[in-house]
């Protein structure tokens, strides 16, 4: 595969929120509106690509036994970096809204994801596609969520009021409900869309191969001799 | 099947057994028995039952409650007319449940809602409830709790403020909190003549009993017997179907005379909230007023007997509908005296809603000649 094709897959047919179905508590924790998708989207992509970068280069050289946790102490590495970047220069606004979420990128899984799935054996470039690829991915889908989120509750985007007689607020989207209700709907049409596309060309559309449980070995220890 | 009565019936040999024709002979599933119902009877049987309800809501509202009722009703139609023509199915707003849903919709609001928020409930309730799961019968929650329950949550404060009734003049007392002071001095000067046509003027409101029963340390006032009368033939603040009883009750007798619902649900449900409260009440006086209140007072009534009830969400097997309805009943007596809303019923029927296919599951009649295997 090569490089472009490596980073095109994490914008749309293997989208880490819509399609690998990754990262569900940041998704829906903290997308009440568009602003705080992006924050969220971007401290993401920042960990995902160093994350990616470095277990690329120490991937021969860690012990199969206890890769997670030096997985984990890497991630963590990066989150600190990006926690405490945010904390200087982020708006306080953002930063009080992100809140925990930040140092729980640690665990998520996409970032954990993709170093167990692909960093771990693909050389530098292609891992560097990947995290971006990945990374801005999330990012956007966080951002059309929070944007579909802060619009149907408030009838503004990125805090910029575009229907300027909606006066009541609607709070039912921008609260955790709505938040279910409207991802629910984002991943119905996508796989409408994938369909339609799949059915233009006179095919049924599956899913990716290989996006079920099996293709996570997170848990497993069977290659190893 | 067919191939082989053709055969039968063409051998010169066995005369003497004449089969009918096989194209006249129609195989299907059973039930093969058929009492002449359907969705469209049923349905406008359910409306009919609703309607004296409604009028009394209209009585002690006003106007402005036939206008909420009609405008939900309207847009949940047009919003089913609309969607079946863009997802190419076939017209079934004239099966009547779409006009149900809107009518309870309206129901459950306040007779001062603005005109969009009855639209967006309309939106929540047939698209959100009903149609995105597949139509009529493939609904896993009530759609007009799904409306009433996304509409409490997404203006809370529209969806709590409420109209006050024809005669308020029980109301009067400041000390039963139903209205504060400046109210008051409104409603006095106004006088009851006026309320009828201008129920939403000058922004008057009341609380409804299990808002103050929420706050209060005695309920000297609220279960007065002269309140319990009012709140029995709905001379009350609330949403406009929920508030008369005695309707709904009339109702509710239509529904069980065609047996369109199950008794067992409304009595499971209505009695283990009375049971629950009768038990808190006589242990702790000062926590919950007695169960009188509870079935009178807000919306056990119309939730017990038109929602709880929903043929699509509620369990199938008479086992099942006393489970749903217990379970009704405790979340509802747990939100209406622990939970911060004052008010459980649509909550307790959309959890038990989710439940209903769980309990279908494990509620299952014992087929007939079945012998359970025995456990080594």
């Amino acid at each position: 595969m090569s490089l472009l094709t490596e980073f095109m897959k994490g914008l749309w047919r293997e989208n880490p929120v819509l399609v690998l179905l990754l990262g569900m508590c940041p998704t829906l924790a903290v997308t009440s509106n568009a602003m705080n998708g992006l924050g969220m989207g971007l401290a993401t992509l920042c960990v995902l690509l160093g994350s990616n970068i470095v277990i690329s280069i120490i991937r021969n050289i860690v012990p199969k036994k206890i890769r997670i946790p030096c997985y984990i102490v890497v991630i963590a590495t990066f989150v600190t970096v990006v926690e405490m970047l945010m904390k200087a220069y982020a708006p306080p606004a953002l930063n009080t809204a992100l809140g925990i979420f930040i140092p729980l990128i640690v665990v998520n899984c996409i970032v954990l994801g993709r170093a167990e799935a692909f960093a771990s054996k693909s050389s530098i470039s292609s891992s560097i596609a990947d995290g971006l690829g990945m990374g801005i991915g999330f990012t956007l889908a966080l951002v059309a969520l929070g944007g579909a989120r802060e619009f149907l509750s408030a009838g503004s985007l990125f805090e910029y009021k575009i229907i300027t007689s909606w006066t009541t607020k609607f709070m039912l989207p921008s609260q955790s409900p709505g938040a279910f209700i409207i991802l629910g709907l984002f991943l119905a049409g996508m796989n409408w869309i994938n369909m339609r596309k799949a059915a233009k060309q006179n095919k049924v559309y599956t899913p990716p191969q290989g996006f079920d449980c099996k293709h996570c070995n997170i848990c497993s220890f069977k290659d190893d001799e | 099947m067919t191939e082989e009565k053709k055969t039968i019936k063409k051998d010169p040999e066995s005369p003497l057994i004449i089969l009918p024709d096989p194209k006249e002979l129609i195989v299907s599933t059973s039930p093969h028995l058929h009492n002449g119902g359907s969705v469209k009877k049923i349905m406008y049987i359910v409306i009919l039952a609703l309607l004296p309800s409604c009028a009394a809501g209209v009585y002690f509202f006003g106007i402005d409650a036939l206008r909420v009722l009609l405008l939900c009703t309207i847009f949940c139609v047009a919003l089913e007319v609309i969607w079946c023509k863009c997802a190419g199915k076939k017209q079934t707003w004239s099966d009547g449940s779409a006009i149900i849903t809107g009518l309870l919709l309206g129901m459950n609001l306040s007779a001062g809602v603005p005109w969009w928020l009855c639209l967006v409930g309309a939106m929540l309730a047939i698209i959100l409830g009903k149609q995105l799961f597949g139509g009529l019968g493939y609904n896993p929650f009530n759609p007009a709790l799904v409306a009433r329950v996304g509409l409490l949550i997404g203006f809370p404060k529209l969806m709590t403020t409420w109209v006050v009734p024809k005669k308020f003049s029980y109301m009067m007392n400041p000390d039963a909190g139903f209205v504060n002071t400046d109210q008051l001095e409104k409603l006095k000067s106004v006088g009851e003549s006026i309320i009828p046509f201008n129920a939403n003027i000058e922004g008057l409101t009341c609380a409804t009993p299990l808002s103050i029963a929420k706050g209060a340390d005695s309920f000297q006032h609220i279960t007065s017997p002269e309140a319990i009368q009012n709140y029995f033939w709905g001379n009350v603040g609330g949403c406009i179907g929920e508030t008369s009883v005695a309707f709904l009750l009339l109702g509710a007798v239509i529904l069980l005379a065609f047996k369109l619902i199950r008794w067992q649900v409304p009595l499971a449900y209505i009695g283990t909230v009375a049971i629950i409260t009768f038990i808190l009440n006589k242990v702790d006086p000062s926590l919950t007023p007695g169960p009188i209140f509870h079935i009178v007072a807000g919306g056990l009534v119309i939730g017990a007997f038109f929602m709880a009830t929903d043929m699509v969400t509620s369990p199938m097997t008479k086992k099942g509908a006393f489970i749903f309805g217990i379970g009704c009943g405790i979340i509802t007596t747990a939100i209406r005296i622990w939970g911060s809303y004052p008010e459980g019923v649509s909550f307790s029927i959309l959890f038990m809603n989710a439940l209903t296919p769980l309990i279908d599951r494990y509620s299952g009649g014992k087929p007939f000649g079945y012998i359970k295997k025995k456990k080594n």
